[in-house]
């Protein structure tokens, strides 16, 4: 009835297992306990859980990364507390216990804190970015986000049911197999990621059919903005690239579930095979991640320098090279593994030379500030903190790139550093400023920029002293993954790499009270005109936060920077003589729905409960039956209620400074703004 | 093809908003058959690497049979044309007409996968399963995959059959006989990649 699930799956065997469970089970009902007593129920399923809208999907998909990263990040400091005092003693955690948190630290950052903080953040924007009223696909949109969330739940439910994979995130056969790792953990790593890559490649598609189809008019291509531009290359990736994790994925859970031998020790398996096909989507991942943050940063030092973007063409050449060339690398993860000579020279030389358009983009964000105005905000000091740390991540990255260093480094915490130092500053920095920078247009309201400031010099000075010392350790031979050791001379720098995982948090925690702080503060620091920063592109025009329907007429675009260009014309605040009726997305259930059944099934397949894992397939195919019979998806917003909507935003702007930014020192817009008036 | 020109005609006459709907529609799915494609190519790619991993078992020039795959292949290559006979109809607004291809379509379908399944089922019980090798394996991840393809699309005919009878030839459903016609010739596609690069050179 229940196949391999009895009670021994609860973790009653260790105190420290016991209260991880206990935390996550907590979290949930003080989740439920406080919806209830807020008695917000009605508003949490009917506004935003069925919710269709580009917008609410979005802030669902970064609230869901920022549960998570607290999660991942209390990963990571279990790590650095451990190995901080596991010299000649074996520490506080059992070595199974460490495998797990490593592992579920690397596959929540990437697939759950990362993927999520993604799509939420081009969820929200990039429509509002291109001029238009939603994604092309909004149920498609629910649906990813569903899955998204599914896969995150299984996660954590593996830390009450069962445990979780010790395989590390990219879960290497043969130690994967069920020979060598026959309990459910890799079962739950695997379906976590397969459900919620199902998911980002549904994503993908719609962000670009959006892009290339639901473009305002006069948006050219070549008028897009560079958030905008990361995101459609984003998107090819995604399609492309998560196929492969897919089948990879697949595959390994057929060895494993029946018994086949694609990637086993014996039988004709070929574990080489399951690397190249992990990597051949773990690469462009990377860039998936990475390109909107880049976009972001983009929009940051344009807007906080008060110039246009440096070398907008060359940053929208350099974002396409990035993504050829992304899929021409992936062996680089795994030069040591004993391909030829001439494959791994191949590999190396591709690999150093994608550090050319990224170089080239650092150089257009530094000239773009080169004689710009700066105004220091905390999504330009994360710019900034970017600039200075991507720049030594790349070139440790150059290293590893030449295969005979990589024999040396292979595995060891100088690998370690080498990709935190471009996540954390690339990725992280890159979402954070993007979170801080549209948080008053999703809102309406600013965030502190007080606890922003600290938030970002704790996040910066922690990260230099948590992965500055592993370069040193790598340096040293000291293997990544080490549960405890035996050698003196380590232990100095794992300690100082604990100090900054603290000053981390203490980075976290600012961000906590920064919202905390925010939200109190809100009535102060309402954002009436939608254009809280002197905006150069059309997200700015919304108001904040935006219509259902984002703009009541389509704008016309003349021009890159479309809304300074408005804003320059005088037609950024011109109310239309009338409006015409809109149609939008109607409410649905559905993608919740398919989300939750994903999730039962999930869970079926890993304890091999076949008849729920039937019951849960037939229910998603009933599921996409009926919606795909239903031809009254959308209802009509008639032009009175947009009349209403936008004769409140107009009689608000009445009241508006223009500008929120006019008194910061360095404000150069005041030419912009008369014209406006 | 048919189904492109018969949708072009289609939306001719629309406004539009709803022209531009049932577009983005169709591009979307072209991408999404894009990225499915990129799964079939590493299946294939998958089986080429397995192919001599045999660990002692059975090869494919001991199991398949060219009577079988050439059996299967007719079938499918005939729904492909009789589901471009349904688009004709569609086309042409033939409700009987585009019903009863519909149903040929699926008949064949079914056929094939009658066929497919014995052959699984032989090998099976042959001792020539999933599990005997890497080969094998491979073997049947991309042939059953295929396999697993034809019988979601069969449900699609079923449900869009259900659909032309309830509601008639409107506009949504025939853009969905569209999207389902790319999936349709898609698999074919993919079938003729298996039989030149599974079966054809397995029995050389």
């Amino acid at each position: 009835m229940f196949g391999r699930l009895t009670i021994d799956a609860f973790p009653f065997y260790s105190a420290i297992a016991a209260s991880g469970a206990a935390i996550t089970v907590l979290g949930a009902l003080s989740v439920i306990a406080l919806i209830t007593y807020l008695r917000a129920w009605r508003v949490v399923l009917f506004d935003w859980v069925s919710s269709l809208d580009h917008k609410k999907i979005g802030i669902m998909y970064v609230m869901l990364a920022l549960v998570m990263l607290m999660r991942g990040f209390i990963d990571a400091a279990m790590m650095r507390s451990q190995q901080a005092i596991a010299l000649g003693n074996e520490g506080y955690l059992p070595a199974d216990h460490f495998d797990q948190i490593f592992t579920s630290h690397g596959t929540i950052m990437i697939f759950f804190m990362a993927m999520p903080f993604l799509s939420g953040l081009i969820n929200h924007i990039m429509p509002q970015q291109i001029g238009a009223r939603d994604v092309a696909f909004p149920f498609m949109n629910a649906v990813s986000l569903w899955l998204t969330a599914a896969g995150a739940g299984l996660v954590l439910i593996s830390l009450v049911i069962g445990k979780f994979s010790t395989a590390g995130w990219s879960g290497y056969p043969p130690y994967s197999g069920a020979e060598y790792n026959p309990g459910v953990g890799v079962d739950y790593w695997l379906w976590a990621v397969l459900i919620a890559g199902v998911g980002s490649t549904m994503s993908g598609i719609n962000f670009l059919v959006t892009i290339l189809k639901c473009r305002a008019p006069g948006m050219h291509l070549f008028r897009m903005p560079l958030f905008t531009w990361t995101v459609f290359v984003t998107s090819i990736l995604m399609i492309f690239a998560f196929p492969a994790l897919t089948v990879a994925c697949g595959l390994l859970a057929l060895d494993r579930t029946f018994g086949m031998h694609f990637f086993t020790n014996a039988m004709g398996g070929n574990m080489m095979h399951y690397v190249n096909l992990f990597w051949l989507w773990g690469h462009p991942e990377v860039y998936i991640l990475i390109l909107p943050a880049f976009g972001v940063f983009s929009e940051v030092v344009a807007t906080f320098s008060q110039k246009r973007l440096f070398g907008y063409i060359s940053l929208v050449l350099a974002t396409m090279a990035i993504g050829i060339l992304s899929f021409t690398v992936w062996l680089h993860h795994f030069f040591t593994m004993g391909s030829s000579a001439d494959v791994n020279s191949f590999f190396g030389i591709m690999t150093t030379i994608i550090a050319v358009p990224t170089g080239v983009k650092v150089f257009d964000w530094l000239l773009t500030m080169y004689r710009g105005r700066l105004i220091f905000k905390p999504p330009m000091l994360y710019t900034i903190g970017f600039l200075v740390t991507f720049v030594i991540g790349g070139l440790s990255g150059v290293l590893l790139a030449l295969p005979p260093v990589d024999y040396v480094m292979h595995n060891t915490t100088f690998l370690v550093a080498h990709f935190h130092n471009m996540i954390i500053p690339g990725v992280l920095f890159g979402y954070l400023a993007g979170y801080m920078f549209w948080f008053p247009k999703a809102f309406g309201f600013k965030l502190n920029e007080t606890w922003g400031t600290r938030s970002f010099w704790c996040w910066i000075v922690g990260f230099y002293l948590a992965f500055m010392p592993l370069y040193v350790l790598g340096l040293k031979g000291m293997p990544r993954r080490m549960e405890h050791y035996d050698i003196a001379a380590w232990q100095p720098h794992l300690i100082v790499a604990a100090i900054g995982a603290f000053i981390i948090l203490l980075g976290i925690i600012c961000l906590g009270i920064q919202l905390a702080v925010s939200i109190r503060d809100r009535e102060q620091t309402r954002d009436l005109t939608g254009d809280p920063w002197n905006g150069r592109s059309l997200e700015w025009a919304t108001s904040s936060p935006p219509a259902p329907y984002n703009f009541a007429i389509l704008p016309n675009v003349q021009s890159i920077d479309a809304f300074w260009d408005m804003k320059h014309r005088g037609v950024a605040y011109q109310q239309p003589d009338r409006y015409v009726d809109i149609a939008l997305p109607k409410n649905t259930f559905i993608p919740a729905f398919i989300g939750g059944a994903a999730f039962v099934f999930g869970f079926a397949v890993v304890w091999y409960i076949w008849w729920l894992a039937v019951l849960a397939l037939v229910g998603i195919t009933l599921a996409i039956i009926i919606r795909a019979s239903d031809d009254e998806t959308e209802f009509v917003l008639p032009a009175r209620e947009v009349q209403t909507i936008e004769d409140a935003r107009f009689a608000k702007l009445a009241k508006a400074p223009r500008n929120e930014m006019v008194d910061d020192p360095g404000f150069a817009g005041g030419s912009v703004l008369e014209g406006s008036t | 093809m048919n189904e492109g020109a018969s949708a072009t005609i289609e939306t001719a006459a629309l406004p539009f908003a709803e022209a531009r709907k049932y577009e983005e529609k169709a591009f979307g799915f072209w991408v999404y058959l894009m990225s499915d494609a990129i799964i079939f190519a590493l299946l294939f790619a998958t089986y080429l690497v397995m192919l001599d991993n045999t660990a002692g078992g059975p090869t494919g020039q001991q199991l398949f049979s060219l009577e079988r795959a050439a059996g299967e292949t007719t079938l499918l290559l005939l729904s492909s044309t009789t589901f471009g006979f349904a688009s004709v109809a569609l086309a042409a607004s033939n409700r009987p007409r585009v019903l009863q291809w519909l149903v040929v379509t699926a008949a064949l379908g079914l056929g094939f996968l009658f066929l497919e399944f014995g052959e699984f089922n032989g090998m099976i019980a042959e001792g020539a399963g999933p599990d005997r090798s890497g080969f094998l394996s491979a073997f049947f991840a991309l042939v059953g995959t295929h396999g697993l393809h034809v019988s979601v699309g069969i449900i699609w005919i079923l449900v869009m059959i259900g659909q032309v009878l309830a509601k008639g030839l409107t506009r949504p459903v025939a853009s969905r006989i569209m999207r389902l016609g790319l999936f349709w010739h898609f698999l074919d596609i993919i079938w003729i990649g298996i039989f030149s690069i599974v079966y054809l050179p397995g029995l050389i």
